[in-house]
């Protein structure tokens, strides 16, 4: 089968791999239909996640058609269309138990503060990833879900990651009625985060950002006020001045390791790799938010360390929240916010790439060029 | 009310502790105290850290695990193991935990040395990497064509500047030569 193959930083190629295997009862082969890039793919496109080995095939946001189903496996059936959640997830571990299915203990046997996901490195378990023809799904049984069948599958494959993420980052954030809400990042995670804050009763939503196509569009799908932070002397004083002087009621760093806005930042954490990238969008994210107030992060960072200004959090008595979106948990929910059209999660996709040029969707992807928000991969007779 | 004494397992049952013996044991916990809502279900919480186990997956590939972890969890990924100088790295890395420094960069060392290997296993096996696509350079200039040959400009500035300097310095050493 056609596959992406990892060559090393900023290089990916499409060879041919072995087709997947059930190598446990509880596992299927997929056939996938679409896959994208995620903004955290790029992470590991830029060689900044630990133990991201040559050869290995990256994705987590896929949807496709069961191939083929393990014998433990009870309630999917060759033929179904599935969309499959970035999480690896047993569902009966002490953390799936209790909705954490981002934080499967029965999942990832190199780290333990993260559980598995699809093509991320062997920190997240090294599984090969759905930028392929075809997918090895473990636990089957559990985290795959049924399309249905008024739903589009551009949609599908964006309720795998970056619509459950972006949902979770408002949730997260505990908005309340009347709360003023900043999330740094107009990414696609930014964008959905913000168009979520609307959902909890948000007075306020702002985008701040450097890249101003990207935060053209997020003025209209979220609807949100949008600043280019080039354009302001200081984020944090702005931030302070256009919401009464006392900062905002919640922050969410929809940016994570690759934040830019800072060169000490940049050369320590993108540079030199002495942090685990750069936290300028925390950073921030902390400094704007009210005393008392609440910062959700969904920003991916390594798994050393940061510099943030932790006294700050302390002195503010702000309250941190993060996680890896449970996507299992919350695709009900989703599932039936794009019905009724709360959320429109395909508006957000700029491109679509055949799977053989996926070097040029990686860079374009990057680089930010041709205007891209997210591209999505078409295997050939998908 | 009566509260049952050791009312909530403890994730050790070897450090139990009799609570009935605690002046003031849980008379000011409060279920809505919870900063995890909604996102964690609580209610499954049963402090036992057991659960029923997944089928385990027979290992067919040299795995790496974490010394954190207390048993090999049921299923993995097995994709690109361990292998070279760069598997050695990992392997060496994977004695510390995750807490350590030098676990990652460890890790973040051997993915350097695997890139190498890979462009030496491609060679090996006949095949020249198209570099330039594998960046996706045809796309940038599709894109980008300033920029495209600006970063060209600067890299062969830099390159020729390097090259340079080294001639001079080899020049500059031969002409020495004589009179050492």
């Amino acid at each position: 089968m056609r596959a992406m193959n990892y060559r090393g930083p900023y290089r990916v190629r499409v060879d041919e791999k072995p087709m997947p295997r059930i190598e446990h009862p509880r596992d299927a082969v997929v056939k996938v239909t679409r896959s994208c890039i995620c903004g955290s793919d790029l992470h590991l496109y830029h060689g900044m996640v630990p133990d991201t080995r040559i050869g290995q095939t990256f994705g987590h946001e896929f949807c496709g058609i069961v191939e083929e189903i393990g014998p433990e496996v009870e309630n999917l059936k060759a033929g179904d269309h599935v969309l499959v959640p970035f999480n690896i997830a047993c569902g009966q571990c002490h953390f799936c138990k209790q909705g954490l299915f981002g934080n499967c203990h029965e999942s990832n046997p190199q780290a333990t503060a993260v559980g598995g996901i699809f093509g991320y490195s062997h920190t997240a378990g090294g599984y090969e990833g759905g930028q392929a023809e075809y997918a090895r799904v473990p636990y089957a049984d559990f985290g795959p879900t049924l399309i249905p069948d008024w739903m589009d599958p551009d949609d599908a494959v964006l309720l795998t990651d970056v619509v459950p993420t972006g949902y979770q980052a408002a949730e997260m954030a505990g908005i309340q009625k009347g709360d003023a809400v900043v999330v740094f990042g107009a990414g696609p995670v930014g964008m959905l985060a913000a168009r979520s804050a609307w959902l909890f009763g948000a007075a306020r939503v702002i985008v701040i950002d450097h890249i101003d196509y990207r935060l053209e569009f997020v003025r209209d799908f979220a609807p949100a006020e949008v600043y280019n932070f080039k354009e302001l002397d200081d984020v944090v004083v702005f931030m302070k001045k256009t919401t009464d002087g006392l900062g905002a009621d919640v922050c969410i760093d929809a940016v994570g390791a690759e934040a830019t806005g800072s060169m000490l930042q940049t050369i320590l954490g993108k540079r030199l790799k002495l942090e685990s990238g750069s936290a300028v969008a925390l950073h921030w994210a902390i400094n704007s938010v009210k005393k008392g107030g609440i910062v959700s992060i969904v920003g991916v960072y390594g798994p050393t360390g940061n510099m943030v200004p932790i006294g700050n959090v302390v002195n503010k008595g702000l309250t941190i929240r993060a996680n890896q979106a449970s996507v299992k948990r919350l695709l009900p929910k989703l599932i039936e916010h794009v019905r009724v059209g709360n959320l429109n999660p395909k508006a957000i996709i700029s491109h679509r790439v055949p799977l053989d040029d996926i070097a040029d969707a990686y860079h374009i992807f990057s680089d930010k060029l041709d205007e891209c928000i997210k591209p999505v991969l078409l295997p050939a007779g998908a | 009310m009566t509260e049952t004494p050791l009312a909530v397992q403890p994730s050790n049952p070897a450090k139990a502790v009799d609570t009935s013996l605690i002046a003031g044991w849980g008379v000011d916990a409060n279920p809505q105290n919870d900063p995890t809502y909604p996102y964690r279900d609580r209610s499954q919480d049963d402090h036992s850290g057991e659960w029923r186990r997944p089928t385990q997956q027979e290992p067919d590939v040299e795995l790496l695990q974490s010394v954190e972890h207390k048993w090999l969890p049921a299923v993995f990924g097995t994709s690109s193991p361990p292998s070279g100088v760069s598997g050695s790295m990992r392997r060496l890395a994977f004695r510390w935990s995750e807490s350590n420094w030098a676990h990652w960069l460890l890790l973040m060392g051997a993915d350097r040395v695997n890139m190498v290997e890979g462009l030496v296993q491609d060679l090996a096996h006949g095949r020249i990497p198209n570099i330039p696509k594998e960046m996706g350079v045809p796309a940038e200039w599709r894109h980008n064509k300033t920029g495209l040959v600006k970063k060209v400009a600067v890299a062969t500035a830099v390159v020729g500047a390097v090259a340079g300097l080294v001639a001079a310095r080899k020049n500059r050493t031969r002409r020495k030569l004589p009179d050492d």
